[in-house]
């Protein structure tokens, strides 16, 4: 089956709409909303975007891919993304990369196969004070090494 | 004088709120710039010489003079939030802490300059503190600051946040217009600048975030109290983030000029127990190194352009003796080869090859002549790029492999 937006996003989306004098513009602030409730932009995500915009899915395509952000690919649950930048590297980052993979048994790029987590490392998250940082979903966490690790892990549902 | 600026009030509990800053004075600086004539407004900010915040340093008031006056399309004003710079965290602390700062700049920005509708492109990573800009938008809307008739001057803005989503390159003021648009972060070429062909085709200003956000300051104490607060031809603080091996690594609003020694070994703590310092990058990744005996500078543009570095975004990453250079150099190049965004040769194909390399002499498999390459090919980038992210990137390789030379060439072993 085809995705739809919610009424609530659709509403969001008009208010969004009249933000821009160019259609187009709204698509960045839409994807994000798309992955928000689909998970992720797929192929199908693309076409609903495209319809929306009055633009054809290879234009949506183009964008999808040029952004980090957007997954194409489904995630788990909870999506780790540990930065693995300069100022987190030089406070030991590269050591929290490989506990997780150890303790999750996925690499990065990788989802666990009951799709509770996604492992990616990304470039600098802009929280270099408390390196080393990583965020879960949107979430921030810094000043990081095993333990804490551990801690954070354990707290999810 | 070590008079904090900016982040005078960041210990205020809840000074994101409207009803906090207000209590502050805050909205002060609008109220007296609407009852100013613009072009006294713009002459005051070209006194105070204010300079770009996000990394160029290009004066803020001859900048928004470029905009044509009489022109009959709208004029756009972009807040760079985008803050991608390695080491750089300054502008969350001013959004987070204090966005009703950032809206009094963008409000009497876009006075000054004739603007309707400012937007602020924020790094899509940055998700709660767009959420707290649209509160504090919110609340701005309802007590009148902004939207139509503000304060009964007359005077109409709109202010939206727009997220980008995880590319380094929308940082560069064209690339976050392409971006803005809804396009592939592709940075133009210039000529024409912004300031006559910018956002839809029409005038638009592009400031960073600190740069917007020292402007009510600006006008409610006058250009020469600003200047007092930095150097004559650098007006004003600057944020310092320090990242790395110090004790304490955070935000530190100083006077511009300050000792790049001091912020490190006063402000920041020093080092950590038992690490001994080795180089310092003061300006974002993307400004070349300083080894350790070369710290004794004054941190403002000019005098890193002088050393041969750049102050950038005033972020500084201090390295330690037991981080190798040539993860510091695998590191770098990394990064630039994954966000280059693939328009320009030389940056696309020479940032891949100086990292394939790279890896290749960290894997201990380096060969002889490796280094050579790696400066031939980050001297083919340097100047031939559209957008400056080509220098970004060979300005620091290049430094690297001429200040530790040595210690890079001992990873390669020559049968």
């Amino acid at each position: 089956m085809s995705p739809e937006f919610s009424n609530q996003t659709r509403k969001k989306i008009e208010e969004i709409l009249s933000r821009y004098p160019q259609k187009e513009a709204a698509i960045l602030p839409i994807l994000h909303l798309a992955q928000r409730e689909f998970g992720s932009i797929s192929e199908e995500e693309e076409k609903l975007v495209a319809g929306i915009l009055g633009i054809k899915p290879i234009k949506v395509r183009e964008v999808v891919s040029f952004y980090t952000m957007f997954n194409r690919e489904p995630v788990g649950k909870y999506h780790i993304q540990v930065c693995s930048n300069l100022s987190c590297t030089i406070m030991g980052g590269e050591n929290l990369i490989d506990y997780l993979t150890e303790k999750l048994g996925i690499r990065s790029g990788e989802t666990t196969p009951d799709k509770r987590f996604t492992l990616t490392t990304v470039e600098c998250l802009g929280a270099c004070e408390q390196a080393p940082c990583m965020m879960i979903n949107f979430e921030f966490y810094g000043d990081l090494d095993r333990e804490k690790i551990d801690e954070i892990l354990d707290k999810l549902e | 004088m070590e008079e904090k600026v900016l982040t005078k009030q960041f210990d205020l509990k809840n000074l994101h709120k409207i009803d906090v800053y207000l209590e502050q004075k805050g909205y002060s600086a609008v109220r007296k710039a609407l009852q100013m004539k613009p072009k006294d407004i713009l002459e005051e900010v070209k006194k105070a010489n204010l300079r770009g915040r996000g990394g160029a340093g290009f004066p803020a008031g001859i900048k928004w003079g470029f905009v044509p006056k009489d022109v009959d399309k709208p004029k756009y004003l972009c807040v760079n939030a985008d803050e991608g710079e390695p080491g750089t965290f300054k502008d969350r602390y001013i959004m987070s802490h204090n966005p009703h700062l950032l809206l009094e700049g963008i409000i009497i920005t876009s006075f000054c300059v004739g603007i309707y509708t400012a937007f602020i492109y924020i790094r899509g990573e940055y998700e709660a503190i767009a959420l707290r800009l649209e509160q504090a938008i919110a609340e701005a809307y309802k007590e009148g600051f902004l939207g139509k008739n503000i304060l009964d001057s007359g005077v109409d803005l709109d202010v939206f946040v727009h997220r980008g989503a995880g590319a380094y390159i929308c940082g560069e003021e064209t690339a976050l217009l392409e971006s803005l648009e809804g396009k592939r972060g592709y940075p133009r070429l210039k000529p024409p600048f912004p300031a006559s062909i910018g956002l839809f085709q029409c005038p638009t200003v592009i400031n960073n975030v600190e740069t917007i956000s020292n402007i009510p300051h600006i006008i409610l104490n006058g250009a020469e109290w600003f200047l007092k607060r930095g150097l004559p031809k650098d007006g004003g603080t600057r944020i310092f983030g320090v990242s790395g091996m110090v004790k304490k690594p955070g935000i530190y609003e100083l006077p511009m000029g300050t000792n790049l020694r001091d912020i490190i070994f006063k402000h920041a703590g020093g080092m950590k127990e038992g690490k001994e310092l080795k180089a310092v990058i003061p300006g974002g990744m993307s400004a070349p190194v300083l080894k350790a005996d070369e710290i004794d500078i004054s941190m403002d543009f000019d005098s890193l352009v002088a050393a041969e570095s750049m102050l950038g975004s005033a972020a500084i990453i201090v390295i330690d003796q037991e981080t190798s250079m040539l993860d510091v150099l695998k590191l770098v190049t990394k990064f630039y080869s994954h966000e280059s965004c693939g328009q320009c040769t030389p940056c696309r194909i020479g940032n891949s090859w100086i990292n394939k390399i790279t890896k290749r002499i960290a894997a201990g498999e380096g060969q002889r002549g490796d280094l050579d390459n790696i400066e031939r090919l980050a001297s083919n980038i340097l100047g031939k790029t559209l957008c400056p992210l080509g220098d970004a990137a060979a300005m620091p390789i290049l430094s690297l492999v001429r200040k530790f030379r040595q210690e890079l060439e001992s990873h390669i072993k020559i049968e």
